[in-house]
């Protein structure tokens, strides 16, 4: 795909703050002993609530789940930043904040005791950076920008 | 721009190679951005922290051994039943009920908690209440030796007295768990301690004052181990709240609010009444007792917490808790002074002793009032807060420690940004990472006030078996529990100090010579 060099920039910066968000979100998690998901999960609502609480209905589960967000994080951030593995990464990134927007969706009629830091309706800041994670998808800069484009590379051959 | 080489592979020149790795150094920017980041964190925590490094725990479990211990279990009403779970003997039906209910509700640990509930080797040889349906309960209980469901096999059935002197008569019972009303508790444990058997009691140690005396005495000639049922003594989250106040954290502290807040009937002490309960079943004139006489009343048996006749109240039986938290944290001691105050606003249902009450102690020797504030008809959240000039505590299962924005000791670190007074010092919740369900609105209150639940190596546990357990551990080691009997002098003391108050309308003193309200 042809893009002017603005085109390129922007996408790219687009590119590298989702990764620096996702990959942050991540180490922060992993540097607080203290952190879990549990408050979080327990604080559901919408039509996967059940779902949610299931995950913290045993240690064990929990344990998993809070492996796989934090170690989760990490890879799909760094793999957006240095654009590795891009498309594995942008897509697990897409479902991994619907599980988060699905776990507090801002519908009408839900109340969450956790602080938002905004008003929303139906579309929040989660939402936009899903739709954020689309349009890098159709838009790639990883095969000029990033080491997919060795991958990409070699793989035709 | 790529060009191929002989093999047909692609060939990437040093330009193209740069930019697909442009990337790169902007991920140093994250790792150094990270790292500064890590770095103000450890800053932040070792200017602040180092004198907050809290590393008090309680000491670690080790497991019961030594001689079997024979139990006699004198009282099988509410706490009763409890304590004698606590110390390994459920009755089979509260074992099939959580059965059950684990297998609707997955979060619902309380049959896994029992089961793996350690055996503190004791048998339950006697039993006594006054109450047939009670005794047999009991019996029941002390037999399931298995920690079995209902039709499940059973042990040895203890011996059923009708009175708790012919039960401290027999040889086979070494040590006895007494949860009776209030004003059995005095008598009982002064002819346990005479029998030569050690003693848990129920809180308040005592029913009326000089009986107090008579305790402390009867506990101190006899030698016996004596523990007072305050289990909040076993939470984790009271050994970090004392180091934080002996490192000076919270500063200067001159006042210390505690609070019952609960508004159910339950909570009220207004207790089912069994359809099968009749005089007939009862043992009336020994419930009676020390007690002035009154004509037969079911409403007076199950609930014996609403009158004086048979209780101490809310001093007796709430503040008792909240006092002896901060006495095990801030060793008080026996206030200076009392001053309640108070009424039946709520529950006009014939009761004598006030739902609604507040009492102050004063502590001038160490500049301090405690404000005890109670009521029965709203569960509005108020905390166990102890404030200081440099910082508050928050104490419930959990610990949070809020520096005061007009702090002088942590004026510089405000300043430079190091400490934002609106968010939390220090917060300490005992095994964070868990979770467990509990369920009902008396147990939910219990539970964050620390009275139900703690954790030990991260493994939530039930209070009340640390509490027996400790007992247990002390008899077998010859040494004295946390909550002895000095302990329990000062607990009853206040207790009845704020009493007293209450009664005459007038503040009470402590004699500290005579050892005396006046």
């Amino acid at each position: 795909m042809k893009y002017t060099t603005w085109q390129k920039t922007w996408l790219l910066i687009l590119r590298l703050s989702i990764g620096w968000h996702l990959l942050y979100e991540g180490l922060a998690k992993l540097t607080n002993p203290n952190w879990s998901s549990v408050a979080y999960l327990m604080d559901s609502e919408g039509f996967l609530k059940n779902f949610y609480e299931w995950m913290v209905s045993s240690p064990g589960i929990l344990k998993v789940v809070d492996f796989a967000n934090i170690w989760g994080l990490i890879a799909i951030g760094l793999g957006i930043f240095i654009g590795l593995f891009t498309r594995v990464a942008i897509i697990a990134g897409i479902l991994l904040l619907s599980l988060y927007y699905l776990s507090h969706p801002p519908f009408v009629g839900l109340e969450y005791s956790f602080p938002s830091g905004g008003n929303y309706l139906f579309v929040n800041s989660i939402l936009i950076e899903i739709l954020a994670l689309a349009v890098l998808f159709k838009f790639p800069t990883q095969f000029e920008y990033g080491i997919d484009k060795f991958i990409c590379k070699s793989s035709k051959n | 721009m790529e060009e191929s080489n002989k093999d047909g592979k692609y060939k990437f020149n040093r330009r193209e190679i740069l930019k697909s790795l442009a990337t790169i150094p902007v991920l140093g920017g994250l790792a150094y951005g990270w790292y500064r980041k890590l770095q103000y964190d450890r800053l932040r925590n070792s200017k602040l922290l180092s004198q907050l490094n809290l590393t008090a725990s309680p000491p670690p479990l080790k497991k019961s051994s030594g001689e079997k211990i024979r139990l006699g279990l004198i009282g099988y009403g509410g706490r009763g039943n409890h304590l004698a779970r606590a110390a390994g003997f459920a009755h089979p039906e509260l074992i099939s009920s959580w059965k059950e209910e684990a297998r609707e509700n997955p979060t619902d640990h309380r049959y896994r908690d029992y089961m793996e509930q350690e055996d503190l080797k004791l048998e339950v040889t006697a039993i006594c209440d006054i109450y047939d349906i009670r005794a047999n309960n009991a019996i029941q209980a002390g037999a399931n030796i298995h920690r079995n469901p209902s039709g499940g096999e059973m042990g040895k059935a203890p011996i059923r007295y009708k009175t708790y002197q012919e039960l401290l008569k027999d040889k086979n019972v070494d040590a006895v768990i007494i949860g009776t009303p209030d004003h059995w508790h005095a008598p009982i444990t002064i002819a346990a301690a005479k029998a030569g058997k050690h003693v848990y009691c129920e809180k308040p140690m005592t029913w009326t004052v000089p009986e107090t005396y008579d305790v402390v005495n009867a506990v101190k000639e006899s030698g016996i181990v004596f523990q007072l049922g305050h289990q909040g003594r076993q939470n984790e989250s009271y050994f970090k709240a004392r180091e934080a106040i002996e490192k000076d954290v919270l500063g200067k502290i001159t006042l210390i609010e505690v609070t019952t807040n609960r508004n159910s009937p339950n909570g009220a002490w207004v207790y089912p009444i069994d359809e099968e309960a009749n005089r007939s079943n009862i043992d009336w004139d020994q419930f009676i007792g020390p007690a002035p006489w009154h004509d037969f009343s079911l409403k007076r048996f199950f609930r014996w917490r609403c009158w004086w006749d048979y209780s101490t109240g809310l001093s007796g039986d709430l503040l008792t808790h909240e006092f002896d938290a901060m006495n095990q944290i801030m060793d008080l001691g026996i206030p200076a002074s009392a001053m309640s105050s108070g009424g039946i606003y709520y529950y006009k249902d014939g009761r004598t002793v006030p739902d609604v009450l507040q009492t102050a102690f004063e502590y001038p020797e160490r500049d301090l009032t405690m404000l005890y504030s109670a009521t029965l008809a709203s569960t509005r959240k108020r905390g166990r807060v102890i404030m200081g000039h440099d910082a508050s505590m928050d104490l419930s299962s959990n610990m949070i420690i809020n520096v005061d924005r007009d702090s002088d000791r942590y004026k510089e670190q405000i300043k430079e940004g190091l400490i934002n007074p609106d968010v939390p010092l220090y917060t300490y919740t005992p095994g964070q990472k868990q979770v467990d369900a509990i369920t009902s609105p008396t147990e939910q209150y219990f539970a964050g006030r620390g009275l139900l639940y703690s954790y030990r190596d991260g493994k939530r546990v039930d209070t009340t078996f640390l509490h027996i357990k400790e007992w247990v551990d002390c008899i077998r080691e010859g040494r004295q529990p946390s909550c002895n009997v000095d302990q329990g002098f000062h607990e009853a003391m206040a207790a009845h100090m704020g009493t007293i108050s209450y009664h005459e309308k007038r503040k009470v003193y402590w004699d500290e010579g005579k050892q005396k309200i006046v």
